[in-house]
């Protein structure tokens, strides 16, 4: 049973759509952690890819200095375009054209300054290359112990609107009113992304939560459109979730949940909630998926002004990030390799950073990845 | 203070003159100085009063009793039945409140349930089940803005006997949640087909005096700090001005520090390390989220007591409303949360005795094991509530 994956209707996240394989070539993939897609039967590890890096503010230069070196111990075929963004230049036309030629980018953190009035940078990026789903798995890492070890969960969260639409004011002194909005069109592509995504990923089951008994029309709307979905896509099971009843599961026993498709405000909360189930900001990839197969990969913690050129930072989650990316790329044994040797180090406990508990530095820890990465 | 045997109750509307029985004014005065709460203990929910110009000498306290859907039933029938045993002085006036027939719209609460609670001033309450889909009103949402009850208390404590996740932890963390608006509005429209909007509204009225009441019942209970819950950097002027009223309660109560957080980093942060958090205030829909993450963390859905209070009522009902219509009549329901609540009814209205009785019953039954499926045990709600009330009769006895 081939699908169609040409048809205009269908938004694909793989860059390799036109090679897709059909559907039941799908079990024989490997099961991919952190991964976008597995649905390649090219290999394209001869071929440099450009990629463009956004390093960040605080500890982000560090972070990516790390993940380079990294990537080249691995001999990975990426070459980096480094543009920056910042406070003052904002989101600057070569940072644009540099995304929009190499489709596929990764971000450090980026500061907000707080209570300036402008709007956030991260904001910008994702208004500027209509990056319309956050997909943030979240997988207990091995050998690191958190009260919960059983989390494999995915949260894909729509991106561009729900009661972020950023439309408030005061009609009256003394009541301040904001507008969420929800539309078919967003609900549907985010929808289409998370079934997608299952199937690409061998996930079983997709989860759409809700508030729809209390915000009958606007998450009622999200509902529909997901049951509408789900139809096209027999094979994942679906279930609705009230985003309480969610939280309260999630904190009780991870393990029941799998994909979770969510609107913007629901998202932002459920997948910080899953990044502390697994053990933090420091330790979660997250993915931002736009048209054409644009993508920024980036890492979501803040920019750590308290540690930033103390050689202290901890580079994981811009890391497990750049894997993602990787994957999404078709690039699966060495995003396997390079995941692998993260993992154990961390997993070992012996040389990690401070905020995982250890002593070591940046490079120590950097350097300890490429030694594995050699054997 | 000692307070007579006469109880003592805020009245809703004042009584004509003639009916007004005069007490030693020295009482008088220093009861009305006073806006702190006239009962004490460890999980008493104040009240806020103004005025007495009523006293009530009561054999036995009328309080509504309304049922509602899915495990609401047994959970009552649990509660009466260690009411019984321990022979509370409490009649109760039950009323029922039925789901709303599909497609209605109006007000789905009858006059006399509002009535009888206005009334007696006190109601404890099962869940309400709302269903999605346009047409069927949240009859929780109506019960709370007709009485105005504004502010919703959960107390969360960790319970010794139930082991979770965080039991090493002892979290014991009181969310104080707006109950009136915020998301809740239910002003929704559809601008063009597929185009839903969504009113949010935050009035500094009703942000101020959520603040109020959570510094009050902080200074009263003896808490430390008053954590607000936000997310201000997005919704600038709505959450924005929650903050900011936030704030200017917190500079009228020195003693108790104040700080804030962000929604999402709060959620992460209480799965991490919840024993930072003490008292927490929130807008509606992040305090119906906290409060499900807080549940979880003692250990679920059926073990958290809450109370709904304002204008001068307080309708109690389990802090964390799911209906669990999935196991509703099979006898497993978990009715510790229940039987908690109607503790904190105990305590407000002035029975501490046998809030304490009830209280020591139920958590010595958790330490023998006694424990419902959902924390891990295999008792039935029939079960627990017996050895409730067998604990309670032998603790009379002795």
């Amino acid at each position: 049973r081939a699908r169609n994956l040409r048809s205009s209707s269908h938004l694909s996240p793989t860059s390799f759509t036109m090679f897709r394989p059909i559907s039941s070539l799908f079990s024989l993939l490997p099961q991919t952690r952190y991964g976008l897609t597995a649905a390649r039967t090219y290999a394209t590890a001869a071929t440099e890819r450009t990629i463009t890096m956004i390093p960040g503010d605080g500890i982000g230069p560090e972070i990516s200095e790390a993940v380079m070196t990294i990537f080249k111990a691995a001999g990975a075929p990426i070459k980096w375009e480094v543009v920056n963004v910042n406070a003052e230049t904002g989101v600057s036309d070569d940072v644009i054209k540099s995304v929009v030629k190499n489709k596929v980018g990764l971000k450090g953190p980026l500061g907000t300054p707080i209570g300036k009035g402008h709007m956030s940078l991260n904001l910008a990026l994702r208004k500027k290359f209509n990056l319309y789903a956050n997909v943030r798995p979240c997988l207990s890492i091995p050998g690191f112990k958190t009260r919960y070890d059983d989390v494999n969960t995915v949260v894909i969260r729509e991106n561009t609107e729900g009661e972020y639409s950023g439309i408030e004011n005061m009609p009256v002194p003394g009541v301040a009113q904001s507008i969420k909005i929800i539309t078919y069109e967003a609900s549907k592509r985010v929808a289409q992304y998370a079934f997608q995504y299952a199937v690409d990923n061998n996930r079983k089951k997709v989860t759409a939560v809700h508030k729809a008994n209390i915000m009958k029309m606007s998450d009622g709307l999200f509902l529909k459109t997901c049951r509408e979905v789900a139809t096209q896509y027999p094979t994942i099971k679906y279930e609705e979730m009230m985003v309480d009843n969610t939280c309260m599961q999630l904190t009780l026993n991870p393990a029941k949940i799998d994909v979770m498709v969510l609107p913007n405000l629901y998202g932002d909360i459920v997948s910080d909630l899953c990044a502390g189930l697994i053990g933090g900001l420091g330790l979660t990839p997250s993915g931002n998926i736009g048209f054409n197969d644009t993508a920024i990969f980036e890492a979501v913690h803040g920019t750590a002004p308290d540690i930033a050129g103390q050689n202290k930072a901890n580079p994981t989650a811009l890391l497990l990030s750049a894997i993602m990316m990787l994957r999404h790329l078709g690039h699966h044994d060495i995003a396997g390799r390079i995941e692998s040797a993260t993992l154990s180090t961390i997993g070992e406990g012996k040389i990690i950073t401070g905020d995982l508990g250890g002593k070591s530095s940046t490079t120590d820890f950097t350097n300890e990845i490429c030694r594995k990465l050699k054997q | 203070k000692t307070l007579s045997p006469h109880h003592l109750f805020v009245v809703h509307h004042p009584l004509p003159y003639h009916q007004i029985i005069t007490y030693p004014k020295q009482m008088i005065r220093s009861l009305c100085a006073s806006s702190t709460p006239l009962f004490r203990s460890s999980l008493s929910v104040p009240v806020l009063s103004r005025t007495l110009t009523y006293t009530q000498e009561a054999t036995k306290k009328r309080v509504t009793l309304i049922p509602g859907d899915g495990i609401g039933p047994e959970l009552v029938d649990s509660v009466l039945g260690v009411f019984g045993a321990a022979k509370v002085p409490v009649e109760w006036e039950i009323h029922h409140v039925h789901a709303p027939p599909p497609g209605s719209s109006g007000p789905q609460i009858s006059q006399d349930v509002l009535t009888s609670i206005i009334r007696n001033k006190v109601a404890l309450k099962g869940p309400f089940y709302t269903s999605s889909g346009v047409g069927a009103p949240s009859r929780n949402l109506e019960l709370r803005k007709a009485l105005d009850m504004y502010a919703h208390v959960i107390p969360a404590k960790h319970i010794d006997g139930i082991a979770t996740r965080h039991s090493d932890l002892h979290v014991d963390i009181v969310v104080i949640r707006e109950n009136t608006q915020g998301e809740y509005m239910g002003l929704e429209q559809e601008l063009t087909p597929g185009v839903v909007q969504s009113l949010k509204i935050t009035t500094r009225d009703s942000a101020t005096r959520i603040a109020k009441y959570a510094f009050e019942y902080a200074k009263n209970e003896g808490r430390k700090t008053v954590t607000a819950i936000h997310k201000a950097n997005i919704m600038k002027q709505t959450d924005g001005l929650f903050l900011e009223c936030c704030r200017e309660v917190a500079k009228d109560y020195p003693s108790i520090t104040f700080n804030d957080m962000i929604i999402d980093n709060c959620c992460m942060q209480l799965v991490m390390k919840p024993q930072q958090f003490d008292v927490m205030v929130t807008p509606n829909l992040y305090g119906n989220l906290v409060t499900n993450v807080v549940s979880a963390l003692v250990g679920g859905p059926g073990l958290t007591p809450g109370a709904n209070v304002g204008g001068g009522l307080a309708v109690f009902e389990a802090g964390a409303h799911h209906v669990a219509a999935d196991i509703a009549g099979h006898n497993k329901a978990n009715p510790v949360g229940i039987l908690l609540t109607s503790t904190l009814l105990l305590k407000h209205i002035n029975l501490p005795k046998y809030a304490q009785l009830i209280e020591d019953a139920v958590h010595h039954v958790i330490k023998q094991k006694v424990l419902t499926a959902d924390v891990g045990g295999s008792a039935t709600t029939k079960q627990f509530t017996q050895a409730v009330i067998d604990r309670v009769n032998a603790t009379k006895s002795s």
